[in-house]
């Protein structure tokens, strides 16, 4: 599983914790960190044969950071499913799913349920 | 509540104790678990004048009276009497236009000092057209590339009256030089302003994140401010030291006070080795603390703050005048005790927190909007957050006396405990090399990380309790982001084409030979190490953009990319 930050956004306790408990749940987890660039996400995602991408905004900025994210995973003809997490309001949500992430794990999800989300749609590329 | 937590959590045996899951096993097998406070102190089921240590000749030594060393009793001898806190609520969004409406609604409704969020660009130095800007103009704060922007800032409010603290950080001296020249448009002198830059930069590369330089010359920036601020800005405060936000990412009490005192140590040592003398910067240092749910724990903490920091401005730097050993501090309440379920509960949290900022001596206050889980703050949430405060100042009478919990056994124990427990992290701190070495062998990020994931799963397995989280969950409350029936905040999506088109203007009216000119002066001064601030001003002046700036020291500095936590 690849999880990063992409755009400008330093809160990062949310994505680590998420990281934490997915590779006590078993995951192989590999953490890019801040400020990563949709391109430096693809590559590493082909690099790594990642499952799953998951990444995490909280400064209001997922709607065009997706857009640019999933562009970047067409262009390098990834497969995997991007999951999000964050600070996203609830009519994005739709938009997000819309826009092709399998998963959104809003504000105030609890922990396991990230975590089983998560490995559900690594599973079956769908968090339904 | 959470009582589980760690009788182990003691820093000396903190390195023993570094993974998670021990520190959960440990606790299942303890059939009927100590209760502590938040950050694991022991807590007894009562406690008496035997547990004061050194009995009341001991105590009155300790604290002194308030206004009088070692201020453990508040930095001024009358505290609310004499004047009230600042209540300073952070605000910021969009362009300059916007958050100045905001800053006037603020000020009508009887807020007493301006407190600016600006936007990541801002933050990072990236004017809003530059690619990586595009997305994040305006979204938590407000989008400042010129010293034009910062003027429209202030449009109708006076920068000789009015107090400004600017959370800005790894570009604060481009900022502040920014707001030189607004208040020179005004005909406002440098030393006429009152307010703080945050200007801490040890905190982004512990928590914060928003760092671009590496440490060696971010450490360099921060104190080439407060330098130039003990020469030109005597009302003004040019750092505030602050361990609010690593208690944000996870740490507990003990640890953001160590860390905090750690950082002060760092700067300190910076100026000092600089040939500055402590007495001529170290009175106008202010500190930031978060102020968080465990009431009598967090008062005990911001106490043992003023005495821990007088006995280090004393003993470590000589301090001779008493200002400059007597800690001033402003209060955030704490965004992650709130919670996006049963939001209207957040309202009560923050009113906790506040009165807890309140008894432990804050001088300024930040009340956390109650939408603060969603988005940033509504009007109608801000205006609350600041009645909060209004009503813990008028009606509550805890402002009549300094000090009030002053004697208490339990107070007064946690206190000494506080403080002993911290001066434990900051040793650990100093032992593994400094705030500075610290950070980059990644040590404090690795307790917050782990603390932080510790807190998660202590809500998760229902050992910490949260009111409609984990314990009183309402059924029809729908699914995790059904967002509650009330207004919330939305950017105007115009605003990053608005400010870009702004921006080109005014580069195209400026003058480019002044402006470059300028921009090659601050070159050769960041190459040669001299203070920066005269020639940023001159070039902020000269029109340059925050970005060009910012650009200026890129090159000279080069920029930071965290190593793994793991």
């Amino acid at each position: 599983m690849l999880l990063a930050k992409p755009g400008l956004d330093g809160h990062d306790r949310g994505i680590k914790v998420v990281a934490m408990a997915l590779r006590d749940a078993g995951a192989e987890v590999i953490y890019l960190g801040l400020r990563v660039t949709a391109g430096q996400i693809a590559a590493a995602a082909v690099a790594e044969d990642a499952d799953i991408i998951g990444i995490s905004s909280l400064s209001g900025a997922h709607l065009p950071i997706t857009e640019q994210l999933l562009a970047a995973m067409g262009g390098a003809g990834l497969g995997a499913p991007l999951v999000i997490g964050g600070t996203i309001p609830v009519e994005d949500v739709a938009l997000l799913r819309q826009l092709g992430v399998a998963a959104v794990f809003p504000v105030g999800t609890p922990l396991p349920r990230v975590v089983e989300g998560v490995l559900r749609v690594a599973r079956c590329g769908t968090a339904a | 509540m959470p009582r589980e937590r760690r009788e182990q959590s003691k820093p000396r045996e903190r390195r023993e104790q570094s993974k998670p899951r021990e520190r959960r096993e440990q606790s299942k097998q303890s059939a009927d678990p100590p209760v502590t406070t938040d950050s694991g102190i022991p807590v007894a089921p009562v406690y008496t004048a035997d547990d004061v240590a050194g009995g009341p000749a001991g105590l009155a030594d300790r604290l002194g009276r308030p206004g009088q060393p070692p201020f453990t009793r508040g930095p001024y001898p009358s505290m609310y009497r004499g004047q009230l806190w600042t209540m300073r609520q952070f605000a910021g969004y969009g362009s300059a236009e916007e958050t100045n409406a905001r800053f006037h609604f603020l000020l009508a409704r009887g807020q007493t000092a301006l407190s600016v969020a600006f936007d990541l660009p801002t933050q990072l130095g990236y004017d809003s057209d530059h690619e990586l800007a595009r997305a994040e103009v305006g979204w938590v704060g407000v989008a400042i590339d010129t010293a034009e922007d910062m003027a429209d800032l202030f449009a109708g409010l006076r920068l000789d009256k009015v107090s400004v603290n600017f959370t800005i950080n790894a570009t604060a001296p481009i900022i502040l030089a920014t707001y030189l020249v607004a208040a020179e448009r005004q005909g406002v002198t440098p030393g006429q302003l009152t307010g703080t830059l945050q200007n801490d930069i040890l905190k982004e590369f512990l928590a914060r994140k928003a760092y671009v330089f590496p440490p060696g010359p971010s450490m360099r920036l921060a104190a080439d401010v407060v330098e130039y601020a003990a020469q030109e800005l005597p009302r003004f405060n040019p750092i505030s030291i602050t361990g609010y936000h690593a208690r944000e990412a996870g740490c507990d009490a003990i640890q953001e006070l160590g860390l905090t005192m750690a950082s002060a140590v760092a700067y300190c040592e910076e100026l000092t080795g600089r040939g500055l003398r402590f007495d001529r910067f170290a009175p106008r240092l202010s500190f930031h603390f978060a102020t968080t749910l465990d009431l009598f724990e967090e008062i005990a903490k911001l106490r043992a703050a003023r005495r821990l920091w007088y006995t280090i401005a004393t003993e470590r730097f000589g301090a001779a005048d008493p200002a400059s050993a007597r800690l001033r501090f402003f209060s955030g309440n704490s965004g992650t005790t709130l919670t996006a379920q049963q939001p209207l509960n957040n309202v009560i949290r923050s009113t906790i927190q506040c009165l807890g900022a309140v008894l432990g001596g804050a001088q300024s206050i930040h009340v956390m909007g109650y939408d603060e889980a969603f988005e940033i703050p509504s009007a109608e949430a801000v205006t609350l957050s600041l009645r909060t405060q209004q009503i813990v100042a008028l009606e509550t009478g805890v402002t009549r006396t300094a000090d009030p919990l002053a004697g208490s056994f339990f107070v007064e124990k946690l206190t000494d405990e506080i403080q002993a427990r911290a001066e434990a992290v900051l040793r650990e701190i100093e032992d593994a090399g400094g705030a500075v070495r610290a950070l980059e062998r990644g040590i404090p990020q690795r307790w917050i990380t782990e603390a932080a994931y510790q807190a998660e799963r202590d809500i998760a397995e229902g050992r910490r309790l949260k009111v409609g989280v984990n314990v009183y969950v309402t059924q029809d409350e729908g699914e995790p982001g059904a967002e509650p029936a009330m207004e919330l905040f939305r950017l105007d999506p115009a605003v990053a084409e608005r400010q870009i088109t702004r921006t080109r203007r005014r580069i195209a009216a400026r003058d480019a030979g002044d402006c470059a000119a300028a921009i090659r002066r601050l070159h050769r001064d960041a190459d040669e190490g001299r203070n920066v601030m005269p020639a940023l001003v001159e070039a902020a002046r000269a029109g340059a953009t925050v970005g060009e700036m910012c650009d200026v020291f890129r090159a000279a500095f080069g920029e930071f990319r965290e190593p793994s936590p793991w």
